[in-house]
């Protein structure tokens, strides 16, 4: 089974990442980077690389089942000469632009919850503010090593993180009663309905405090945190938690995008090929994942995001 | 969490589906805008205000040192300079954080109709948070 799966898996891996790692593309980028700013190429040269970067960025996301811009800010601010703040602004409007865009299908389906998604993003938004304001207060160097180690940590969470299908609620909490956290959806793969609630909605309520502040602060889609906060903690099913994550990032991530806007941490020249390249990129992502299931590529990724958090985490500590 | 085989699935709310189909209209007509002014901005077919070789040059500075070198207004003075083609690519950006605040907008009628007071309160204030930061207010350092 395990040769069947690597046989899958092998050719496109290598492509991607013969593509993401081995380009002359990128070579050039890191090598610029590393020489301090991008004044000793052509203009369009950093436009196109990032585009094509972005573009295979968007495909290993979808493959390996994480958001966008958890891959974008530690990656790109590693191997690209753009100041992180620039980074970080492009990265919420990468992750924003991937939220909208998944979420109509979502909520049309069911699949997404409003009454689910509201309360915890009104909490979510309103520290993604917070967060940003510190982000772009804190010296550089600070923020290099916090995005280190919080890069670090999610990838660790990837790969220890149980999610569970359908968790077994036995009572809803007073909380989430209250705020009506529940609802109902069609399991497109048996055509059952399934019913949900939601418990422990007080303590998930307070974890989407800190969601919020690192979304803020880093310009990571918080996906990654979502998911099992509202799966393993307050019961949702994997589907439904899955589903309202992606639409949550439009709300959270829309608060601290529009701080980035404000204090003139978006430049065009960056942010829209990093837009539109990472869309791209998921929309072939979603066809190849149709053919395949490359569950390596999760590990694969899992790995880059060691690698860019310990980079960070170095670069910040000047090693 | 129970399952059924019935058919009789809770109905996915009117106002949700409305949203949905902002969001999806809102996002492509953002994108495209995007995409458009993208090119006039890298074509030169619309002048930038500031050219794209200082952007290059300056771009590893944080971001409110490289506003002040380029002398870039903060907050939502780059309105003043539209006309340029860096700065007409704002359009689609601002397209794509205004959707939610004007999603939620639509969810604040439907929530009072049916007297749902609780999600018409966190709507509003979403709402009033999300414009407190699109103000500016909060500190519009410089783009």
């Amino acid at each position: 089974m395990f040769m069947r799966l690597s046989r899958r898996v092998t050719p496109v891996f290598l492509w991607l990442s013969l593509m993401l790692f081995t380009s002359p593309v990128y070579a050039a980028a890191e090598s610029a980077a590393a020489a301090g700013g991008g004044a000793d190429w052509p203009w369009w040269f950093w436009p196109l690389v990032l585009f094509v970067f972005c573009f295979v960025l968007g495909i290993l996301a979808v493959l390996a089942g994480v958001g966008g811009g958890v891959l974008y800010v530690p990656l790109v601010s590693a191997f690209f000469p753009f100041h992180l703040d620039f980074v970080r602004g492009a990265g919420l409007f990468v992750a924003l632009a991937g939220a909208l865009m998944a979420g109509p299908g979502l909520l049309r389906r069911g699949l997404a919850s409003l009454r689910l998604a509201l309360p915890v993003a009104l909490i979510a938004s309103t520290f993604a503010i917070l967060g940003a304001f510190i982000g772009l207060s804190l010296p550089t160097t600070i923020v290099q090593i916090l995005l280190g180690a919080t890069i670090i940590f999610i990838a660790i969470l990837l790969l220890l993180s149980k999610n569970v299908e359908y968790p077994v609620v036995t009572k809803q909490d007073a909380v989430g009663l209250a705020l009506g956290m529940h609802g109902s959806y069609i399991e497109e793969t048996t055509g059952k309905i399934y019913e949900y609630k939601t418990h422990r909605t007080w303590g998930g309520l307070l974890i989407f405090v800190l969601i919020g502040l690192v979304a803020g602060m880093f310009g990571l889609g918080a996906g990654w945190a979502n998911i099992p906060v509202l799966n393993l903690m307050m019961g949702a099913p994997l589907k439904i938690s899955v589903a309202t994550s992606k639409f949550l990032l439009s709300i959270t991530d829309t608060s601290a995008a529009w701080v980035y806007l404000n204090k003139g941490g978006i430049i065009p020249l960056v942010a829209i090929p990093s837009i539109v390249g990472l869309m791209l990129g998921s929309l072939v992502g979603v066809k190849i994942l149709a053919r395949a299931k490359p569950a390596a590529i999760r590990y694969i990724v899992i790995a880059v995001l060691l690698f860019a958090g310990v980079r960070a985490l170095l670069k910040g500590l000047g090693i | 969490m129970t399952a059924q085989n019935g058919k009789e699935l809770e109905h996915v709310p009117a106002e949700q589906k409305a949203y949905a189909t902002l969001l999806m209209y809102g996002c492509w007509i953002g994108i495209g805008i995007m995409v458009i002014t993208y090119f006039f901005y890298l074509s030169g077919i619309i002048e930038p205000f500031v050219g794209i070789d200082k952007v290059t040059d300056l771009w590893h500075l944080p971001s409110d040192e490289f506003s002040q070198r380029l002398d870039i207004p903060g907050g939502w003075g780059w309105l003043a300079l539209i006309g340029y083609g860096d700065f007409l690519n704002f359009i689609g950006i601002v397209i794509m954080g205004a959707l939610t605040i004007i999603g939620y907008l639509t969810l604040i009628p439907a929530y009072i109709k049916k007297k749902d007071f609780l999600f018409t309160s966190i709507a509003i204030v979403e709402v009033l948070v999300l414009l407190l930061a699109a103000s500016g207010i909060l500190g519009g350092g410089g783009h």
